[in-house]
């Protein structure tokens, strides 16, 4: 049998060593955050907003096949924002660059700042729209009672299954004012 | 080791009055401490079951708002996953694992106390939202946001409390792992250790991997309501769906944290009552431990209906139905441990064959579940609750009771009133049938969990089962009565307690009750 003060302190030493435990998988968690945004990239789900314009690569345009293409706007909660595209829906051939203007108009008197998500339905072919310029890269800023144009330039790569015929790129603005002005 | 060698061993009983419970570093005052914390917790969330099961009764507004109904479908989970069956289990651990193995306390007696003690301010903690503004937490015990940071300012209580009560059981898990890795009795190997230390290790290694992530999830709730991140907020690049995998994270191992000591004490009770050793121990050993590691990568079950990409869907379907293996093994050795064994039919038996039969049933209705196409259709309705509550009342409550009426004579000195037992056993399994069985009926049939209204063609289901939740709740008054008659007295306990348990385990060959020091001296171990 240990003496007993030979054993407490073994006890110790022990459990400190497992307190290593809770520690690395409290900090894991905090890990898993940016290894979450790489993992969704990866399958393509929930994309997010890029950080930068990516260069216009060059597709073979298929002018045999035609995709309804659908734009929604929305505002999200009490905005006080106009926010609307210039077509509706857009019949597009795969590999082919269009721009397509919309337009937000702040119509309260204060200067806002928004900040649009973009969202593609349906979802298995939202990695194969790429945009090469959006005003959901960055967050805009909207002077009171002006109107602000932005245009939006995007293809939807060749490489997109055959069986998507209908697609839907819908922007939610978001207030985020009150987090700018602190 | 000798008594007379050092200070802290005297043989004079514990302290007189209130400080005995607040300053001790007993093990068995410890125990008891969690058990009655664990038993009035049982009556609050039970009372908060009770407020939801009366204005289901009949669809329409009867008796409370949709916003205070809601605090109650969330206070009534947390309290009764982190302040009833938790302590219960961390009760019994404190209890009987140094008992068990031949160790005189636990090994760290003073953080014993202090994870003990933190559990009440916890639950006060949490209780306090009720009376603030806005009410107590209303997102539903998963405190998914955005909805939970629409609440008000009951978010940094219930996260400090959840903070609070992981702290407490991730000390508790270190006691335990640390008690039974270096305070076995020579000769207790680690194949010899009885099925209950077992699987309160593997639980223990669980809670130390997953209650800081929990803490950590909460955390991020914090900071992206007070102090502007953006970690769940889609209008500052996050995503709540990440919220949901770290919640799911920590809550698939949490329900295994729930359920394996209860298959421990199963494992205790029904070879006693058969008199037969544990068939298939070492499969036991093997299938917990599996069950234990499983539990790590199955946790976007949860999630199917959030969006996943078709291998996501497959990966986690295919990995969750591995689970009903190992959890199979455990039945199959139950039933044949029981198989021409001379069985009696005392209370903990009753619940303890209760538990594998409702159990399993729980764990049928989980492999549905766990096909993602068909998950589709389950999910977030009543069938999902008729299956927890299958699970974790006829699973991990009744696993309690029966432990409860298993040790109580050991602890007490004093047998419990059979008789009133076996009423509160025949009651409680009836009602809690009656109570739960026809909730997969109204939830096949589409009935939404967490709304305080519903369809009128629910109307009936719902009353049956309104009908079995008060009989369910007013039974426990019964346990409530026989605790205490058994504790003030009644027909001298023998040391074994029961017929043969002797064979069963070291805790029969100590004395009913057992002195405040026990195995000061090692027990032989054969």
């Amino acid at each position: 049998m240990t003496e007993p003060s030979k054993r407490r302190s073994s006890n110790v030493r022990l459990a400190l060593g497992i307190v290593a435990v809770p520690l690395l998988m409290f900090g894991l968690g905090f890990a898993v955050a940016p290894f979450y945004d790489r993992v969704c990239e990866y399958f393509g789900v929930t994309p997010k907003v890029r950080a930068e314009a990516t260069a216009d690569t060059q597709y073979r345009v298929d002018p045999a096949r035609e995709i309804a293409l659908g734009f929604i706007t929305s505002v999200n909660g009490s905005m006080p924002l106009e926010f609307r595209v210039e077509v509706p829906k857009l019949e597009i051939h795969p590999g082919q660059y269009y721009t397509v203007k919309f337009y937000a108009k702040n119509v309260s008197d204060k200067t806002l700042f928004g900040q649009a998500i973009p969202s593609v339905a349906p979802v298995w072919a939202a990695g194969h729209l790429k945009k090469t310029e959006c005003f959901c890269f960055k967050e805009q800023e909207f002077a009171p009672k002006v109107e602000k144009e932005m245009p939006v330039r995007f293809v939807v790569d060749p490489e997109v299954s055959a069986d998507v015929k209908d697609m839907t790129l819908s922007y939610t603005f978001f207030d985020i004012t009150a987090k700018k002005i602190q | 080791m000798t008594a007379t060698t050092h200070d802290d061993h005297h043989d004079h009983g514990p302290a007189k009055g209130i400080m005995r419970w607040i300053t001790t570093t007993n093990h068995k005052d410890i125990g008891t401490l969690y058990m009655i914390t664990a038993l009035i917790m049982f009556f609050v969330g039970g009372a908060m079951a009770l407020v939801i099961r009366a204005e289901l009764f009949e669809p329409g507004m009867q008796y409370v708002d949709p916003l205070f109904f809601n605090q109650m479908t969330t206070l009534h989970a947390l309290v009764m996953v982190f302040g009833a069956v938790m302590p219960a289990f961390a009760g019994l651990a404190n209890w009987m694992i140094p008992m068990m193995i031949g160790a005189p306390d636990m090994a760290l007696p003073r953080m014993n106390n202090w994870s003990f003690w933190i559990l009440p301010f916890a639950v006060c903690l949490l209780a306090s939202t009720l009376f603030m503004e806005g009410g107590a937490p209303s997102a539903g015990w998963t405190l998914y946001p955005p909805l939970v940071l629409q609440g008000g300012n009951n978010l940094p209580f219930a996260v400090f409390s959840v903070h609070l009560l992981g702290i407490s059981s991730i000390m508790a898990a270190i006691n335990i792992i640390v008690t039974v890795f270096n305070m076995r009795a020579p000769g207790m190997t680690w194949m010899k250790l009885p099925m209950f230390v077992w699987t309160w290790v593997i639980t223990a290694f669980l809670l130390i991997a997953i209650m800081p992530v929990f803490a950590g999830a909460v955390t991020m709730l914090l900071t992206d309501k007070f102090f502007g991140t953006s970690f769940f907020n889609a209008a500052g690049g996050g995503d709540p769906v990440l919220y949901q995998h770290l919640f799911w994270f920590f809550g698939h191992p949490e329900v295994y944290v729930l359920i394996l000591p209860s298959f421990g004490v199963v494992s205790q009770i029904i070879p006693t009552f058969a008199r037969k050793p544990l068939f298939g121990y070492s499969s036991m050993v093997y299938a917990t431990a599996s069950i234990g590691l499983l539990s790590f990568i199955v946790w976007a079950h949860h999630q199917y209906t959030v969006g996943m990409p078709i291998q996501g869907e497959l990966y986690f379907t295919y990995a969750t139905m591995l689970i009903a293996v190992p959890t199979g093994v455990k039945v199959f050795n139950w039933l044949a441990t029981m198989w021409k064994g001379a069985m009696t039919f005392e209370t903990p038996m009753l619940f303890a064959i209760a538990f594998v039969v409702l159990f399993t049933m729980g764990g049928f209705t989980g492999l549905m579940m766990s096909i993602s196409p068909a998950d589709l259709q389950y999910h977030d309705t009543y069938f999902i609750v008729a299956h927890f509550h299958y699970t974790l009342v006829t699973g991990a409550v009744f696993a309690i009771l029966a432990a409860v009426y298993y040790w109580l004579p050991k602890w007490t000195g004093y047998m419990y009133d059979e008789r009133l037992g076996k009423l509160h056993f025949w009651l409680t399994t009836i009602s809690v049938n009656v109570c739960f069985f026809p909730q997969h009926f109204s939830g096949l049939a589409g009935m939404p969990r967490r709304i305080p209204d519903y369809a009128v063609q629910f109307a009936e289901f719902n009353a049956m089962s309104s009908v079995g939740a008060f009989v369910f709740g007013f039974a426990q008054l019964i346990l409530a009565y026989v605790v205490i008659q058994s504790i003030r007295g009644g027909d001298k306990a023998t040391d074994e307690v029961w017929e043969g348990a002797k064979e069963h385990g070291l805790e029969w060959q100590l004395p009913s009750p057992p002195p405040y020091h026990t195995w000061t001296t090692a027990p032989d171990i054969k």
